[in-house]
């Protein structure tokens, strides 16, 4: 028997590494991996509370944010193409032309 | 039923002249323009004829309302107009005289520049001074008198491009208005114990009250305060200095402004302020002081001047001095009849003055004048009659109203009548010193003013008269018309105040009468220099030894008058070369003279000098641009420099971004952790 | 019991996973990483009994969203990152912010709810449940999230595509 609890602490560590990851990565490839690892602790929370609250909406909207996890990275991989193409590198560094 | 005059139709009608002019003058021809403002001064002039045939009719005095203003409380004032024997007296002034120098102005402002600006400023300053005259409370007339102090302003500085005539208009401006703050303090007053501003409703509260002999008292200090107004619009000491300055302007405008008709509001108002004056004897004694100094002072400047304009300026600030002395011994109708003449002859010389300008082509240095007698004889004989006049020489007008003064003034003080004598010796010298400088003798002017080619350096006054004809020259009709009128005027004017010695019957006298003794406090007149003797003093059971000593007094006066023309005879067309060395020998004082008394440098250090420097210290430096602007620069500065290091939020940098949004992030989630957990 | 140690083996993986993500230096270690959690985290739907979820997770995301990445990395021949100037910001605010928030979180969800055990397989989510679900309540949703996906199906092939090839065309 495991408490509901134990399922969204690892959601918040998943989250929580996303987050570092994101804020200390400089290849753009890994920060939207970072995103996605972010979605997934997200997911497993609505999962967790789909079984808490026996609720299968909770999972239905896993589909959702599914769904949209994978537009989200079809076209964020092709702007990373453009940029890369455009800009000659993936580090995030080097992409600071809105910089005031 | 009373009768509508339709009053206000006479200040409106030379106020839709300026309209009129004002707007669409510029493109109207010389001739349009002209047409225009003679024809709603002359319709004025018209309309003011007809209620003076009526006035007999009507029941004195005689108001119309044209429409509320103020009601607040229990003060109310109106646009409402006033007509009594008084007003219409002046009323005939302004719109007469004005009526003729408007069309002496045509003539003479024909070949400058501004024709139509010209004409719509006259216009408005006969719509703000019939407003003063016709007014039926103070406070309209304080509009008509802010009105021909801003009329004023703007003709003194008609040819503004010059230096000396703007500073002119802005010095005519600044010291009437502290003239006017007196008169405004007067009326504060007024309002705070009468409770209202309209002359019928003031006198009925003030009537009841007796004199204040003592000294202090309300009345005295309204009466003073009125006294500092009228000082300031009448050329009085201390505030004549504008007048002088004022003939930067053009000849018809000094004729009609300072001297027929702006610079006797201010005896317009004393006159109207009667009923005060009677019962605050200081006041009055201080009017007859201030009088009697001024007359003195300007004549005596006026011996030494040697621009023709100037000599006129200070006389009329000396004449202006002698209706004072009249009206602060009480005699307030002998004010009103030298006010009358007083703009009947000074008018004229002014505009003869004008007529020699122009002959001279803009010379106005009367030691470059001289033997023009023969040239220009229209305004020789003219002229020769306004001097007489203004000398004070039987039968011409000034004689009976400066004589009927001067015996008022012995009324109230031997002191009073014999400086007035003095004056009225030293107005006939340098009135005659004028008249022989200007026409006698030999013509010591340049030959290029002579042949009116050249343009006069002063005054703006371009001659580019084009007709071939050289040489001193007559002026044209318009010109001389008026001054002809004027003339006549001039010699019949005084007759109709010939006084009871000389077997007249003083009929403007006895037209005023009404006006001034219905409301003589009704004290016995045991101390003539505080009550105001009455002029029916002069007929009735003493008449006969009264007669006796005012024939003696006439007789003094006439003589000074001769000595006057003897003198002047003497010293500028016997000996010319006279004065120069009595000048000499008089040095320093006949220095000061000249100079006027110093008294511009004195007001210039007294108050000019430390106002503007108060203003660029206090106002420029310390206000405005180190509080309103360094504020204002301060704060963009600020901006600025808050925007300068926000910006570096702003750093293109991914990383950087999502660490604020983390950190954000943080924030809110501690705040909703902290907001569950209460 | 077994439910425990399963869960605590595959949720360690799932943490080893996405910390290898953050250790790694060249990305494509990090992706295979990240299947990894994909992997662990399916198996801890399986154990929540959202059978429907696991499946869909192990098809979607870790075959097909994955698969994508890798292309891209070995596409655009994504090396070892470099050490460039990073930001400061992201150091001193990003990451104590990040650790407060989670800190947080998971007090609130230590000491208040969630106490409740649930049982292996709890809540079944049998793809019969989960379709009728999605084809009566979510409809909408569901519809939309279709044009959606279009939409960046569309949007996908236009910015990637080579500059010279987009004159006037339209792919769609």
């Amino acid at each position: 028997m495991v408490p509901i609890s134990y399922y969204l602490i690892l959601s918040g560590i998943l989250f929580a590494c996303g987050v570092t990851g994101f804020l200390i990565k400089r290849n753009i490839i890994t920060i939207f991996m970072s995103i996605e690892l972010m979605l997934n602790g997200v997911n497993l929370s609505f999962v967790a509370f789909a079984a808490q609250w026996h609720a299968l909406s909770g999972q239905v909207f896993v589909f959702f944010v599914m769904v949209v996890a994978a537009a989200e990275a079809a076209v964020g991989l092709a702007i990373i193409i453009s940029v890369y193409r455009t800009r000659e590198t993936l580090n995030v560094d080097q992409v600071d032309l809105l910089k005031l | 039923m009373t009768p509508n005059l339709h009053l206000w139709l006479i200040p409106v009608l030379p106020l839709v002249g300026a309209v009129i002019n004002g707007f669409f003058g510029k493109k109207f021809s010389r001739q349009t323009v002209a047409a225009v403002a003679l024809l709603f001064s002359g319709a004025a002039f018209a309309l003011v004829l007809s209620v003076a045939f009526r006035f007999s009719s009507l029941v004195r005095p005689h108001s119309e309302t044209l429409a509320t203003w103020i009601r607040a409380g229990s003060f109310q004032a109106d646009f409402a107009f006033y007509l009594d024997q008084l007003s219409l007296v002046m009323l005939l002034v302004v719109t007469g005289v004005g009526f003729l120098i408007h069309i002496y102005s045509v003539g003479y402002m024909w070949e400058e520049g501004g024709f139509y600006r010209f004409f719509a400023y006259l216009n408005l300053f006969m719509f703000f001074m019939l407003t003063l005259v016709l007014a039926s409370n103070y406070l309209l007339m304080f509009i008509g008198w802010e009105g021909v102090g801003l009329a004023s302003y703007l003709l003194i500085g008609f040819w503004f491009t010059k230096d000396s005539a703007a500073s002119a208009g802005k010095k005519a401006f600044i010291v009437n208005r502290v003239g006017d703050f007196g008169f405004l303090i007067a009326l504060f007053l007024l309002i705070k114990h009468f409770g209202s501003l309209n002359f019928d409703q003031v006198a009925q509260s003030i009537r009841p009250l007796s004199p204040e002999i003592g000294g202090a008292g309300l009345l005295n200090a309204i009466g003073l305060l009125l006294m500092v107004g009228a000082a300031g619009k009448s050329a009085q000491i201390p505030l004549y200095v504008w007048l002088p300055d004022a003939m930067e302007g053009p000849t018809p405008v000094s004729a009609l402004i300072h001297a027929a008709t702006m610079v006797t509001a201010g005896v317009y108002m004393v006159a109207r302020s009667h009923v005060i004056f009677e019962r605050a004897p200081m006041a009055l004694t201080v009017v007859a002081i201030v009088g009697t100094l001024t007359a003195l002072f300007a004549a005596t400047i006026g011996v030494t001047q040697t621009d023709i304009k100037k000599v006129l300026a200070y006389s009329t600030v000396s004449q202006l001095g002698y209706m004072f002395i009249a009206c602060g011994v009480g005699a307030f109708s002998a004010a009103i009849f030298h006010l009358m003449t007083h703009a009947f002859f000074k008018g004229l010389l002014f505009l003869a003055a004008g007529s020699v300008i122009h002959a001279v082509s803009g010379e106005q240095d009367m030691r470059q004048m001289g033997g023009l007698r023969t040239k220009i004889p229209w305004t020789f004989w003219t002229m020769t009659i306004g001097t007489f006049a203004i000398a004070g020489i039987p039968p011409f007008a000034g004689f009976f109203s400066k004589d009927e003064i001067l015996w008022q003034a012995y009324q109230a003080s031997w002191v009073f009548w014999a400086i007035g004598l003095f004056t009225a010796f030293l107005t006939s010298f340098y009135m005659f010193r004028l008249w022989f400088l200007t026409f006698f003798g030999e013509y010591r002017g340049t030959a290029e003013n002579a042949h009116a080619d050249s343009a006069s350096p002063d005054h703006g006054h371009n001659h580019g008269h084009g007709h071939g004809h050289g040489g001193i020259h007559e002026s044209p009709r318009a010109m001389v018309i008026p001054l002809v009128v004027l003339a006549v005027l001039s010699i019949i004017g005084g007759w109709i105040g010939v006084p009871g010695s000389l077997g007249g019957s003083n009929r403007f006298a006895k037209f005023l009468g009404p006006v001034f003794h219905a409301s003589a406090p009704t004290l016995p007149a045991e101390h003539p220099a505080e009550v105001a003797p009455s002029e029916k003093k002069t007929e009735g059971a003493e008449a006969q030894g009264r007669h006796g000593n005012e024939l003696l007094f006439t007789a003094i006066s006439v003589l000074a008058g001769l000595i006057g023309l003897g003198l002047a005879w003497l010293l500028y067309d016997r000996n010319p070369q006279l004065p120069q060395q009595i000048a000499a020998s008089l040095g320093r004082f006949y220095g000061a003279v000249v100079h006027k008394y110093y008294v511009d440098e004195l007001y210039a250090a007294l108050f000019v000098k430390p106002l503007i420097a108060g203003s660029t210290l206090i106002l420029w430096h310390g206000i405005d641009r180190d509080v309103i602007d360094a504020g204002l620069d301060n704060s963009a500065h600020g901006a600025n420099q808050v925007s300068d290091s926000i910006r570096h939020m702003q750093s293109g940098n991914l990383r950087s971004y999502a660490g604020w949004v983390a950190a954000g992030a943080a924030v809110v989630i501690a705040y909703m952790v902290w907001m569950g957990a209460r | 019991m077994l439910h425990l140690i399963l869960f605590l083996a595959f949720g360690a993986v799932c943490v080893a996973g996405a910390v290898n993500l953050l250790a790694q230096r060249h990305p494509i270690n990090s992706a295979l990483s990240l299947v990894v959690v994909m992997g662990s985290l399916a198996v801890v739907y399986l154990l929540l009994g959202a059978e429907f979820v696991a499946a869909v997770q192990v098809i979607v995301y870790a075959g097909a969203i994955m698969v994508l990445f890798v292309f891209v990395i070995m596409l655009l021949n994504a090396g070892e990152e470099e050490r460039t100037k990073g930001s400061k910001v992201a150091l001193l605010f990003g990451v104590p912010g990040m650790l407060v928030g989670s800190i947080l979180i998971g007090w609130v969800l230590l000491a208040r709810g969630g106490g409740r055990s649930v049982p292996v397989g709890a809540l079944p989510g049998t793809p019969k449940v989960i379709g009728w679900l999605l084809f009566h309540d979510f409809l909408l949703p569901f519809e939309v999230t279709s044009i959606l996906v279009l939409i960046a199906i569309m949007g996908a092939v236009v910015l990637a595509s080579h500059p010279d090839t987009e004159q006037g065309k339209k792919e769609g």
